[in-house]
């Protein structure tokens, strides 16, 4: 599994997403650590089953507190996709794409994520993707990247 | 309805513009004595505050003046107040007004909003050095780790939208165009220079589809409005009515609530003033009010007659916040009010409009109101 994430990761430019630290909190923290062993995960409900994103400490759904973070596909569908092309932050020089993608693992379950690993002419919506990792200092970013990318 | 309970009496307006460097508390208190004269009230009759969002930790130069300070710039006390940014869109302070007047707690209440977003980049050197300086809070890491910016939510919902409807950038684009015609005939716009078809196709793409003209400007300035009881107005209050408001959450659920409130139809509407952000914010607002048929804005705005001044629908007769500056919701009910009254200048609209129809905000923080002429 580690090793498959690292052939990954190794497809992805680090440079155009940078070294950015996400200000982690405590009921985010297993999100932005799953790369640590190559998969992503997400809050869900231990009682109804529900996936919750961003985390909360109690499921929409049933309202139990039984929420632990298990691991998805990663694959996903984009819904909506843009090609940045302002510098918001100096580590991150346009343009890049971000894109709304629908994971395959819960209908409406959406995150908003960085695409790389093809040209931002390349995206569009409709297209599948899956979920790949960029190490910073404090964590893993989950980016998305083409599913039919060799 | 509580709406009928309640009327704006008067508005006011300060100088608006770029880089004005003018004093906020300074900008606010011009256009909260315009509006209290206005009403053909004084200072003293003013017994209720409600800002959007008042003096809270934001980036720089969204908020320009707090509760507090007016009452200390204008020598006033007050026996109720409101201000926050969690409300149902800007004009939810206008809302609560209205809930307040309408409950009997107060009889005039002062409603502002004061930015100065163009004077604090100018200082602080950018648009995205003054996004550093934002109050962290948690749901600033899902777009702080991808380089997420405003634009970003709104150039997702435009490629959406045009997937979604077909809708053409040709034709979207008389969102940005007819905003400018009308900005022209507008002293007070910031952006009055002809704009055509081909300037909106060429301008720098700021997030694809989102063009430049597609985003609002920043600007400083601050509007005003006094809301009175119904029953206790002036002679020289304008007497604006509020026909029904909207503050569900969700645009869609926000104007099913509004015209749930009154037997008025979307058919009766005869201007509207709508948020526009992004331009794909006013396209959203106009399916969800039921303005024309879902997935049909691009085919009932092409080629711009329908929304003109002279149109069937008159749509942001003042320029809106793209070309008339970023007075965040505020603006749009200004201008509302000034067409209603038959007081807009070179643009008023020929039949003065009876009923308009003014929103706020997007998403889940929105809000709008249905307002009529007075009598």
């Amino acid at each position: 599994m580690s090793d498959d994430r690292n052939s990954d990761a190794r497809t992805i430019s680090r440079s155009s997403v940078g070294r950015i630290v996400p200000t982690s909190s405590e009921r985010a923290r297993p999100f932005w650590q799953g790369g640590v062993e190559g998969v992503l995960k997400i809050a869900q409900c231990s009682d109804c089953g529900e996936r919750i994103h961003p985390p909360r400490p109690i499921c929409p759904h049933c309202h139990s507190k039984a929420i632990t973070f298990t691991p998805v596909s990663g694959r996903g569908t984009v819904y909506s996709f843009t090609i940045n092309r302002y510098q918001w932050l100096k580590e991150m020089p346009p343009p890049y794409v971000l894109a709304e993608v629908d994971l395959d693992d819960q209908p409406g379950l959406r995150l908003l994520a960085t695409v790389t690993g093809c040209a931002p002419e390349d995206v569009s919506i409709g297209m599948q993707v899956k979920a790949d990792f960029v190490e910073v200092e404090d964590g893993w970013i989950p980016v998305f990247v083409p599913e039919s990318q060799p | 309805m509580i709406e009928h309970s309640a009327v704006i009496s008067g508005i006011g307006i300060s100088e608006v513009g770029r880089r004005l460097h003018a004093d906020p508390w300074a900008l606010t208190a011009d256009a909260a004595l315009a509006a209290i004269a206005d009403a053909g009230l004084t200072p003293a009759d003013i017994d209720g505050i409600s800002t959007y969002p008042g003096a809270i930790w934001s980036t720089p130069g969204i908020t320009g003046a707090g509760v507090d300070d007016v009452r200390a710039l204008l020598g006033i006390n007050t026996r109720w107040h409101n201000g926050g940014g969690e409300m149902p869109g800007q004009l939810g302070s206008i809302i609560a007004a209205i809930l307040a007047v309408g409950a009997g707690v107060v009889d005039h209440v002062l409603c502002f909003r004061t930015v100065w977003e163009s004077t604090a980049q100018d200082r602080i050197g950018s648009r995205s050095a003054t996004m550093a300086q934002v109050n962290e809070r948690e749901s600033h890491q899902w777009s702080k780790a991808y380089g997420v910016g405003y634009p970003t939510y709104g150039a997702l919902w435009m490629q959406r939208y045009m997937h979604e409807s077909g809708a053409t950038r040709e034709q979207l684009a008389q969102i940005a165009l007819t905003c400018r015609a009308n900005a022209m005939l507008n002293p007070q716009a910031v952006y009055r220079s002809e704009m055509t078809m081909d300037d909106y196709l060429s301008a720098k793409m700021i997030s694809d589809p989102i063009c430049l003209f597609d985003c609002d400007v920043p600007v400083d300035g601050s509007v005003a409005f006094v809301i009175s009881r119904a029953d206790n107005q002036t002679s020289g209050s304008r007497g604006i009515a509020f026909e029904a408001f909207g503050s569900a959450g969700g645009l869609e659920n926000c104007a099913e609530m509004m015209w749930s409130r009154t037997s008025l139809k979307p058919g009766d509407v005869q201007l509207a003033e709508l948020y526009d952000g992004f331009s794909i914010i006013s396209i959203l607002w106009l399916e969800a009010l039921g303005l024309c048929e879902p997935l049909q804005a691009g085919l009932f705005i092409e080629g711009g007659e329908r929304i003109a001044l002279t149109g069937e629908l008159p749509f942001n007769s003042g320029g809106g916040q793209l070309s008339g500056g970023r007075l965040h919701g505020y603006g749009s009910l200004y201008q509302a009010c000034l067409q209603l009254s038959g007081s807009a200048g070179e643009r008023q609209i020929k039949r003065r409009p009876e009923v308009a129809v003014v929103s706020s905000g997007v998403s889940t923080f929105a809000s709008s109101l249905l307002l009529r002429a007075g009598r």
